[in-house]
């Protein structure tokens, strides 16, 4: 504060907690209806239908999945092709040696074909395909992170067992505090909260 | 999702997700539970409950692995009964086994997720962890049978100044990519299916080092519903990609053999045949498992005898197609004409003549004829009939690799090049090893990670009442529904 910065506790959202999923997509159906765009929910199990209530959509994964694996199926034939098959540097002012095919000749069969490469190719890409997939996952969702301004509510300690926890985020540009909260007690919830954040700092 | 309505029997009585959490979660972070049932034991105060005598056990034989290894790499493979003309016995027959047996858990993790089939729920983190932790096992054999481990790495494609690349037109090569690539993805998938229960594991946990240690791992989840989309989104493309990828590796383990020109090997039949034996060998080591470990940690009403009885059943139901198979060779040795192909089937089923022949009547009793009593349902009941077949299908199927594997190399073409096969001291000492490397692991797992899906289990009690809330709701419709209470399972 005394360097001219402010980094007070600002607000992050007002949280409320029901028991049970039905509840939860209620209240967010509710929540949306009022008009609040920026908000989130926090459950124990995947709850079905609550991102369509939040009107909420992301399909990035899909396609960083389909180039991880258009990828890997051309890398695995391009090592197997520049290896077995591929350009000679010996000449050349290169001397790639480590780059250098190795040429084989098994049975007179051709150094490099389709079928007889198709299975490390393959392999390939069901393993970039499965990266894509996870760290796809992990990097959107932003994991791993330690610490998170939502972990500030205390009900939040039992929302990875069976409590369902609803948040309105501060972001929103129809946000006011005071309003929010009584909206959210109007929802029959076990217990509304509002919360801090000393994040982005 | 709009589901079919879930089998009742699944959960057995009333369920709250706390009363999951306790269930499963404080396995794991009550350490006294691995105390209990008690048992009396000679030595005072040790070994006093299955977990302990099961870890010990499993501590003991790889202790025996360490050795035999040490033995193998100090003196080099010739420790073992591999010789001309059997370049491939134990070792192979075990790689083939250990692989065999982790596929059930991707099929269970990722065909039945595909299929949406909600009884995976409840026993897919611990098929997953055998198909893990077999895969270990198997990947030991390959590994040491190059005889120099250390140099294994060359078998990858990198660039390097001997100019030498790995040779992808052999099957070997292809077997490299498809394990390794099995082995990261396996593990990929039970770490993602872990995080959200690491999460459940991190705000239950009391103690703080494992507060600490569990909120590590979960990577700071918090259930957030964008978070749970984009999760289920990766689950269900992870299931996608672990499908083909399991039909693949033992495909491709059957290459090894089915693209060679041994007799006995050089069959059409065996990419099919052993993916159906792997499934089988599997679903039948998932059981050997799940029979003690829900009866010893009270789980019998998340693993119920539904689960028993559907996982009997696709074990009978492989079991046939590998049996099938079995028929399959006999037929096309004998249909060939090829006098190579001939003289096998009579070296392997002509009881007094051909002195491997035991080994293949074994094997038709083991994982042949045995198998069959599943199609009894009071046997399907009855654990010890189950613990029988189980047990009797995993030497089966070991049997089923020695007489693929040596049975065949020990005849070839050539009649100068005949011989004879014996495994010595330190290939069962190496095989007694990895089995208890595996039941290390297992016990291991049991203690430190939660052995069923928590909240997969929330999914599933979730789903329940729901239709019974719609059952209530929709009362006169009930009659028109395919399953209901009077007409269901």
């Amino acid at each position: 504060m005394s360097h001219g910065r402010d980094t007070s506790p600002k607000q992050y959202g007002v949280v409320a907690e029901f028991d049970n999923a039905d509840s939860l997509l209620d209240a967010a159906q509710k929540v949306k209806e009022a008009g609040y765009r920026d908000m989130d929910a926090y459950t124990p199990l995947p709850v079905h239908g609550l991102t369509d209530v939040m009107e909420w959509k992301d399909d990035k994964l899909g396609w960083i999945v389909f180039i991880m694996g258009i990828k890997g199926f051309a890398l695995g034939y391009f090592i197997q092709w520049w290896s077995s098959a591929g350009p000679d540097f010996s000449n050349t002012a290169l001397q790639m040696n480590g780059l250098m095919p190795y040429v084989m000749n098994v049975g007179g069969k051709p150094h490099f074909s389709i079928p007889a490469n198709f299975p490390p190719a393959y392999e390939i890409t069901i393993l970039l395909a499965s990266f894509g997939a996870v760290f796809g996952m992990l990097a959107l969702n932003g994991l791993p992170k330690p610490h998170h301004p939502i972990a500030n509510a205390a009900m939040m300690a039992r929302a990875s067992s069976d409590r369902y926890v609803l948040c309105v985020e501060a972001s929103d540009p129809r946000y006011d505090e005071d309003e929010v909260y009584s909206f959210l007690s109007g929802l029959n919830p076990l217990s509304v909260e509002r919360i801090m954040t000393t994040e982005g700092y | 999702m709009a589901d079919m309505p879930v089998d009742k029997d699944l959960l057995i009585g009333k369920h709250t997700n706390a009363s999951l959490d306790a269930t499963i979660g404080d396995i794991v972070l009550v350490p006294a539970t691995h105390n209990e049932p008690r048992i009396k034991t000679p030595i005072k105060g040790f070994f006093t409950s299955p977990w302990q005598i099961a870890f010990g056990i499993g501590f003991l034989f790889l202790n025996i692995l360490l050795l035999a290894i040490t033995m193998l790499v100090w003196n080099g493979i010739g420790v073992w009964g591999n010789n001309q003309p059997v370049g491939w016995g134990f070792d192979i027959v075990n790689f083939v086994w250990w692989i065999g047996i982790g596929h059930a858990g991707t099929l269970i993790s990722a065909v039945l997720l595909l299929l949406r089939q909600k009884w995976r729920n409840a026993i897919n983190r611990m098929a997953e962890a055998m198909t893990i932790f077999a895969v270990m096992c198997a990947g030991l054999y390959p590994l040491l049978h190059t005889g120099r481990p250390w140099l294994a790495y060359w078998m990858f494609p990198y660039p390097n100044w001997l100019g030498m690349w790995p040779q992808f037109r052999s099957p070997l090569i292809w077997d490299v990519f498809a394990v390794s690539t099995y082995m990261t993805v396996s593990i990929l998938f039970w770490y993602v299916g872990l995080i959200p229960d690491f999460a459940t594991l991190r705000d239950r946990a009391k103690s703080r080092f494992a507060q600490l240690a569990f909120a590590g791992l979960s990577m700071g989840w918090r259930g957030s519903a964008k978070h749970w989309h984009r999760y289920e989104h990766a689950s269900i493309m992870l299931a996608g990609l672990s499908t083909p990828l399991v039909l693949s590796v033992h495909t491709i383990v059957s290459y090894d053999f089915a693209m060679g020109i041994v007799p006995g090997w050089n069959v059409t039949i065996f990419p099919p045949y052993f993916v159906a034996g792997a499934v089988f060998a599997g679903f039948a080591m998932v059981l050997t498992f799940a029979i003690p470990l829900r009866k010893w940690y009270k789980l019998e009403n998340l693993i119920t005898m539904k689960h028993i009885d559907w996982m009997a059943k696709v074990m009978l139901a492989t079991g046939l197609i590998v049996f099938y198979g079995y028929f399959t060779e006999v037929f096309y040795a004998y249909y060939s004409g090829v006098p190579a192909e001939t003289a096998l089937l009579h070296n392997r089923i002509a009881y007094k003549d051909a002195p491997y022949s035991w080994a293949f009547w074994i094997l038709i009793l083991t994982n042949g004829i045995i198998p069959q009593l599943m199609w009894f349902p009071k046997l399907r009941q009855n654990m010890l009939a189950l613990f029988v077949v189980t047990t009797s299908v995993s030497i089966g199927m070991w049997f089923e690799r020695y007489v693929i594997i040596p049975i065949s190399l020990t005849r070839d073409y050539v009649p100068g090049a005949f011989g004879f096969y014996s495994p010595t001291l330190w290939d069962f000492a190496m095989f007694a090893g990895t089995i208890g490397l595996f039941l290390f692991l297992m016990f291991l797992f049991i203690r430190f990670l939660p052995m069923i899906n928590i909240f997969e289990m929330k999914e599933l009690l979730h789903q329940m009442e729901h239709d019974e809330k719609h059952a209530k709701e929709h009362g006169d419709h009930a009659k028109l529904t395919p399953v209901t209470e009077e007409n269901g399972q």
